[in-house]
């Protein structure tokens, strides 16, 4: 773990969730992805002779993060559980398109919900009152959620085989982007109320999209929101990226949310048996 | 502030690779491209290097300038920001460079 900021362990991790579970866990963590914080400070100082000089290393900043989010997909897979990885900026309503999901999916497939915010269990009670098994982590001064954090909120959580895993990152249309969580799809989400702007503005999250919903249309007759303009924006940083246009609000176009959930849901059933899946 | 992290991650890496030996310089390549503003994790490094093997290291990042070809007519060409699009009036691009983030190189102490 790094002492400076708490990345990468457990120490920024603020977990809450309800303790009446009907498997009592006990606390004894026994982390489902294991949990590791691998340090490699066994150098012995038998203080032999080395050579000094430049050591080729080729290594990816973000390996530490992409091995534990591979780690996580696997976990997945292998209980053909689907995970989205859902982001937007605060306000745009990702909480609330999360509990009118849980509404309208009505426990088929069972939901499971890591909310991720820098503080409060706010969201997590919301979405637990919707319905939905939640836990609650909170990331301290951190903007994001990493790959060890959704590991230690799927050792409390437990999905079982089949589930929809959604992990509601921390509001910030900038850091989630760099940051892999082990998710087969990242949704991004935001709001006819933030500005057809918004996607050129910050091209990383919206490139990294793999379906961006606008959110809140029934807000169109009161606002000067061109939603053309807005598409095309969308298209200007990622051509390939699916966009649907929804309510969470009114329940208008959640109609193609569900679809696109139940396709990646069958999806996620073959995810393990494809050939170099990862 | 993700930098803070991804220099977390430098360190970390580091110090691995380096087994015990002081690590002197560090050289990163960075692209343009790639989110990461490198004046933060200049800014963070020292800070996250000290009472590590890295205390006082020397930091050295290599910026790629972003490249990309079109994938409508294979042209090639500079992309100084991700908006930029080719001649063609293609948006569909397979990046080249400038989305680099990795550590390429430490250069350590000799032990005696």
């Amino acid at each position: 773990m790094c002492a400076t900021c708490g990345c990468g362990g457990e120490a920024a991790i603020v977990l809450d969730h309800p303790h009446d579970h009907d498997r009592d866990h006990g606390h004894d963590h026994h982390h489902p992805p294991p949990h590791e914080h691998p340090h490699a400070h066994d150098h012995g100082h038998d203080h032999e002779h080395r050579p000094g000089g430049v050591v080729e290393l080729e290594a990816r900043i973000l390996a530490k993060n992409d091995a534990l989010a591979q780690k996580n997909r696997g976990w997945f897979a292998g209980r053909e559980i689907l995970a989205l990885n859902l982001v937007g900026a605060p306000g745009a309503g990702k909480t609330a398109l999360i509990e009118r999901t849980i509404a309208e999916l009505g426990g088929e497939p069972p939901l499971y919900i890591i909310e991720g915010d820098q503080a409060t269990a706010l969201d997590s009670e919301r979405v637990r009152k919707a319905g939905a098994a939640s836990v609650q982590v909170n990331t301290g001064t951190g903007c994001h959620l990493d790959a060890a954090m959704v590991a230690h909120g799927l050792a409390h959580l437990r999905p079982g085989p089949g589930a929809l895993v959604l992990i509601e990152n921390v509001g910030n249309l900038v850091c989630p982007a760099l940051f892999d969580l082990g998710e087969a799809a990242k949704v991004v989400l935001f709001s006819i109320t933030e500005g057809e702007e918004k996607p050129v503005k910050y091209p990383h999250m919206f490139g990294a999209a793999d379906l961006v919903i606008l959110n809140k249309t029934d807000l169109a007759p009161y606002l000067d929101f061109a939603i053309d303009k807005a598409v095309a924006n969308v298209r200007a940083v990622n051509p390939a990226a699916q966009i649907l246009k929804l309510s969470a609000r009114t329940g208008e176009g959640m109609a193609a949310w569900r679809d696109w959930l139940r396709q990646r849901l069958r999806e996620a059933r073959e995810a393990v048996f494809e050939p170099g899946a990862t | 502030m993700h930098e803070l992290a991804l220099t977390c991650s430098i360190v970390e890496t580091a110090e691995e690779a380096a087994s015990g030996s002081r690590v002197l310089r560090v050289t990163l390549v960075v692209g343009r491209l790639s989110g990461v503003m490198t004046e933060a994790i200049r800014f963070c490094f020292d800070e996250v290097a000290r009472g590590t093997l890295l205390d006082g290291a020397a930091l050295d990042i290599v910026e790629p300038e972003g490249r990309a070809r079109c994938e409508e007519c294979g042209a090639e060409f500079a992309t100084p920001d991700l908006l930029t699009f080719c001649a063609c009036g293609s948006y569909r691009l397979t990046r080249l460079a400038g989305e680099e983030m990795t550590i390429r190189s430490i250069e350590i102490e000799e032990a005696s």
